[in-house]
């Protein structure tokens, strides 16, 4: 495929652009983009369209901009154009700003938002009379498309528009409109498609999500604005060793945000983002209108804070990814990623929030908040200088998905199965999908897909005299569209000020923890906990400056892509570097050079060294969080299978210790391939990390449902059942197409086990071992990192043994886990 | 110290009550040696089956596995006796439900033990056509079988019904597991079934039992850990709507009233 930087000669704009848009834009003080014109040459030839720009550049217009000129041109009866946002509150916000264009140039056009919020009044009438414009989020279009009007309400169809196809592409929630997509070309085959992408890594991958094989897609590049100013904050506090909250610098955040007009600061959890709103309002002598945003807070919160960007009337916003996507703020001038960036992709979305005007440079601030985000940080500012991206290629699409979406479609109207399988291939995600396993999940859908068969009698779907499936009953039609989505959140409690508003959500978890009197931070505000009353959690606001708790959550923490680990070790190799690197970090590596060694680029480097009365081993692997959880979770059985009573070890994004009481000795034969094999596979039969990636395919999937209508099941009755059908359902038939789903999730997901393995065979016969007599310089930050890391999935795991270590440590007086005061 | 067999070998855990020496066995089942008799709760059999005739499709091997669970607990113990405290079935037509292999598998247990099925409110008429003593409750020397615990009932009563689980908290974390509620008068055992859910042993349904407080043995992976009382904690549900007499179930399906028979 070719790509094109349009430049429009000025002589060919009226013919796109018809008059009374050129003076739309021109009363504005605006000129058309190239982009822009070039989706309307595009449309013009009767063709799909994927624009990869920046943000800002008016991205978004330039999606709609072909059917506000046809629909200018002659008025239109019936639905014209589908906008498909991932996000309600994104949808919501182009709806009211599309209305603009539409009011002022007087356009016969009706806008209307449809998601999850949308009465059903409103529905009601929209399926009658369909206005001409309907934004939406790909829950909402299964959801329309699972009724039978679907064919009579989308014929009309002329144009889709997707917006921020890089969010959507590769996650289960693209894989669901992948095949939501299918499902309108069949029925509006007359359709174009637009997707709206940010600059990715992959752009190749996107088109075929526009049309199968990517054929009759032209591929638009926006022009990109200067190169993005990136700093990495010289801070003159002492540089912690381990942690991630870089507190230390708040006092550094905040006058850059005394000295800049509107300030983003991105933070990577939703713990961090309460912390650093915490500390920032204790510095706020100014009073600066300073504001918190995050996942979790209640809904009618994250409007208020993003009403009050959108007016200006804010100088900061603390935010996670929450704000990674969303319409454009003019006025933001200074963007600050606090902690490590963990991705280069992401954190050039994130900086291009700042300054949308293409012709000024968007200016960026990293905070690393220890000694290796200080490298992860050069090595992602290397990265952006250069261009280049990361990310994971989207991945074939999940078979729970598939399973919820056939359920649609026999609600639907009456399905052939050669029919549906031809349809379901054309979407980009299941492109490659075999008939075997269509077939599979199909009857999966129809009868749970047992061995066994002894179902017959209770079915989801049933053949009627054509051989075509349809849904069982109304209810259980029902049923499916009540838990429709993608999304299975952990097990979240409502908080509530006693007589007063909800404030947000907290998972289950932190709550159980809680007990009377406590405090803890949510929603920028000192929280006293009172108790759990009706599945709520009451809490009263407390004033003082006590250390209180922050609220942690299990997701949401993305671990270090390939890309930058690699740049991390790019720097390790390369003394000469060193130079510019703060002094506490160049002496850090200099140190380790005389102590011990430094990992070299393709290497593994292992260090051993007694502590008190046990042994440490040090991995330095640079393979994500993800991946290291489970080679300790692999490491330390086999260590203790070899004898080496292991007791413990911890896991961050670039190292692995374990801590054992006797020493390892034969390293190359711990860290052998073969662990990927049998110990893999007994692993997974236990993991609590598995168990929750089978919950969510099974939820997806429809066999576990998450609403049932006129029962609401918290998510914690779904955890503990599921775990059953899981140990069960691997026990009687270890190949049922649900457990193959979760295996491919796990692969890629909470376990790494994929990246494991390609490190595993690449570091073969690579492995350098340091034994040292004592704790070595690069050692001591995950040293800091014992006992204070968050629990994870796979220590639960060890929890029950670990009852057992606590009765080997009262017997021996060896303590399992020892806290290190460094 | 790892390689002392009272630590690291042992699974299961001894108990005492009203005089009798009992075994608590990981797979949830207690064993009585002096009387040969195993004891297990609430097996629910043909649960999978009855979510499935609502809609649920779940895996149909919950009642092979809980049987299968029950031949090799009571071939490790030695057992000649078994008392199955009640909720033995999912539902009254569950046992028309089971499968021809569990059918052929659950007589020849029933043949070859000296079996007893106590009602439970899941099955107030367990089948008799399955062979068996059938019977609401059970005395047997210093001990009392029943399904439901019953306030102020005298010393040695063993029952289950509530399928106790308690959140254990532990440096890692916390952990929700089955378990024995234990005190010097009672023993209430969690459920055997593969399906079964569970009930918080803060819960005042069964907190209010132990007026004097619980142990709680619970069950691991392959063994039972009797836990120090300051590691069980509340979980966080209590004060919710949840009743002794619903013990959480998997989506909470019950099945439809039945239409009153014409005739």
């Amino acid at each position: 495929m070719t790509s094109h930087i349009f430049a429009m000669p000025d002589d060919q704009l009226p013919a796109l652009l018809p008059s009374r848009f050129a003076a739309w834009f021109a009363e504005r003080g605006w000129r058309p983009h190239a982009h822009q014109l070039a989706m309307l040459a595009a449309a013009r030839d009767g063709r799909s369209a994927l624009l990869i720009a920046p943000t800002g550049g008016g991205k978004t217009l330039s999606g709609f901009l072909p059917s506000l000129v046809e629909l200018a041109a002659a008025p239109y009866e019936g639905l014209h154009t589908l906008y498909i946002s991932p996000l309600k509150a994104l949808a919501v916000d182009i709806h009211r700003n599309l209305e603009a264009p539409i009011a002022e140039l007087g356009l016969p056009i009706r806008a209307e938002t449809r998601t999850g919020d949308t009465p059903a009044s409103k529905r009601q009438r929209q399926r009658e009379s369909p206005p001409q414009m309907q934004l939406t989020t790909p829950e909402s279009l299964a959801l329309m498309l699972s009724y039978k009007d679907a064919s009579s309400v989308f014929g009309s169809l002329r144009r889709v528009v997707i917006d921020e196809l890089h969010a959507l592409a590769g996650s289960k929630r693209g894989d669901l409109l992948a095949l939501g997509m299918a499902r309108l070309s069949a029925l509006a085959p007359q359709a174009r498609r637009v997707g709206l992408s940010a600059t990715v890594a992959w752009p190749d991958e996107l088109a075929p999500f526009l049309a199968p094989g990517g054929k009759g897609v032209s591929r638009i590049i926006g022009a990109a604005g200067p190169p993005p100013e990136v700093a990495i904050l010289a801070t003159d506090a002492h540089l912690p060793w381990a942690g991630h909250m870089a507190l230390h610098a708040v006092d550094e955040i905040y006058q850059a945000i005394k000295a800049h007009k509107t300030t983003l600061v991105f933070v990577n959890t939703r713990a961090q983002a309460e912390l650093a709103f915490h500390e920032l309002w204790r510095l706020n002598d100014d009073n600066l209108p300073i504001a918190l945003h995050h996942g979790s807070l209640a809904v009618e919160q994250r409007r208020k804070v993003e009403g009050a960007m959108a007016a200006g009337r804010l100088r900061a916003v603390v935010a996670t990814s929450s704000l990674d996507l969303g319409v454009d703020w003019a006025a933001v001038d200074l963007v600050i990623q606090l902690g490590a960036p963990k991705g280069v992709s992401r954190l050039v979305q994130r900086i291009g929030r700042a300054n949308h005007r293409l012709d000024e440079p968007s200016r960026a601030l990293l905070v690393p908040s220890n000694r290796f985000e200080v490298l992860e940080c050069r090595a992602a500012v290397a990265a952006i200088k250069s261009g280049a991206l990361d990310g994971e290629r989207p991945r074939p699409g999940g078979l729970d998905v598939l399973a919820q979406h056939i359920t649609g479609m026999a609600c639907a109207e009456p399905f052939a199965a050669d029919a549906l399988y031809a349809e379901v291939t054309s979407a980009a995600p299941y492109h490659d999908l075999t008939r075997a396993d269509f077939d599979e999940v199909l009857r999966f859908v129809a009868t749970g897909g047992y061995a066994l068969g002894s179902y017959e009698r209770w079915h989801r779907l049933f053949r009627d005299s054509l051989g075509r499936y349809q849904i069982v009953s109304d209810k259980a039609a029902q049923r499916y569209r009540m838990n429709i989505g993608t999304i299975v959140e952990a097990a979240m409690l409502r908080v509530r000020v006693r007589r007063g508003a909800a404030l947000g959500e907290v998972e289950e978890y932190f709550a159980q923890g809680l007990r009377a009197g406590d405090t803890f931070v949510f929603a920028g505000q000192l929280l006293r906990f009172e108790g759990i009353h009706d599945m709520e959690v009451m809490v009263s606001r407390v004033g003082g400056a006590e250390a209180p708790k922050v609220p942690a959550y299990a997701g949401g923490r993305l671990p270090l892509t390939t890309y930058l680990a690699d740049g991390v070790r790019a720097i390790f190799a390369d003394p000469s570097g060193w130079g510019d690197l703060p002094a506490a970090v160049s002496e850090w590596l200099r140190l380790q050079r005389w102590r011990s060694v430094l990992p070299a680029r393709d290497d593994l480097l292992v260090e051993t060294f007694p502590r008190g009365k046990l042994h440490y081993l040090i991995a330095y692997c640079f393979e994500g969080r993800n991946a290291h959880q489970t080679l300790g979770m692999l490491l330390t059985r086999r260590m203790e299978r070899a004898g080496l009573d292991p007791l413990g070890f911890v896991a961050t994004d670039y190292v692995l210790a374990v801590w054992s009481l006797k020493p390892a000795e034969d390293v190359d034969a711990l860290l052998d391939e073969d662990m990927l094999g049998d110990d893999l596979e007994s692993w997974m039969a236990e993991s609590s990390m598995l168990k929750r990636t089978f919950r969510n395919v099974a939820v997806i999937a429809g066999l576990i449902e998450r609403k049932h209508p006129g029962a609401h099941k918290t998510g914690k009755q779904v955890t503990f059942s599921s775990d059953l059908i899981y140990d069960v359902l691997r026990r009687h038939e270890p190949d049922h197409i649900l457990l193959r789903a979760t295996r491919a999730d796990a692969a890629t997901g909470l376990t790494g086990v994929r990246r494991l393995g390609d490190m595993l065979a690449r570091v073969r016969g690579r492995i350098t071992l340091r034994a040292l007599d004592r704790v070595s310089p690069l050692a001591v930050p995950i040293l800091l990192e014992i006992g204070r890391e968050q629990v994870s999935g796979s220590a639960i795991d060890t929890m029950i043994d670990e009852a057992a270590a606590a009765l080997i440590e009262e017997a021996t007086g060896v303590p399992p886990q020892s806290h290190l005061p460094l | 110290m790892p390689d002392d067999p009272t630590i690291m070998a042992a699974t299961t855990v001894a108990l005492r009550l009203n005089g009798a020496a009992l075994v608590a066995d990981p797979s949830g089942a207690l064993f009585w040696p002096e009387q040969r008799t195993l004891i297990v709760a609430d097996l629910h059999l043909e649960k999978g089956s009855s979510f499935a005739r609502h809609g649920a499709l779940l895996p149909p091997y919950d009642t092979a596995a809980s049987l299968a669970m029950l031949a090799d607990a009571l071939r490790r113990h030695g057992a000649q006796r078994i008392i199955c405290l009640g909720d033995s079935f999912h539902d009254a037509s569950a046992h028309e439900r089971l499968g021809s292999a569990e059918t052929t598998l659950l007589a020849s247990l029933v043949a070859a033990h000296d079996w007893i099925w106590i009602a439970g409110n899941h099955d107030p008429a367990p089948p008799v056509g399955l062979g068996g003593m059938v019977t609401d409750a059970l005395t047997l020397g210093p001990l009392l079988f029943r399904h439901v615990a019953v306030d102020g009932a005298a010393a040695g009563e063993l029952s289950g019904h509530f399928h106790p689980t308690a959140t254990v908290a532990l440096r890692a974390g916390r952990l929700v597991a089955r378990c024995f509620v234990a005190d010097a008068r009672r023993i209430i055992l969690p459920a055997f079934g593969t399906f079964t859910g569970g009930l918080d042993v803060f819960e005042p349904a069964i907190a209010r039992l132990f007026p004097n407080g619980f142990r709680i043995h619970v069950l691991g992976r392959g063994r039972v850990v009797s836990m120090p009382p300051e590691r069980v904690v509340p979980t966080s549900t209590r004060g919710t709507s949840r009743t002794a007499d619903r013990p959480i179930r998997l989506g909470q399906i019950r099945p439809a009233p039945r239409a009153p028979r014409r005739g």
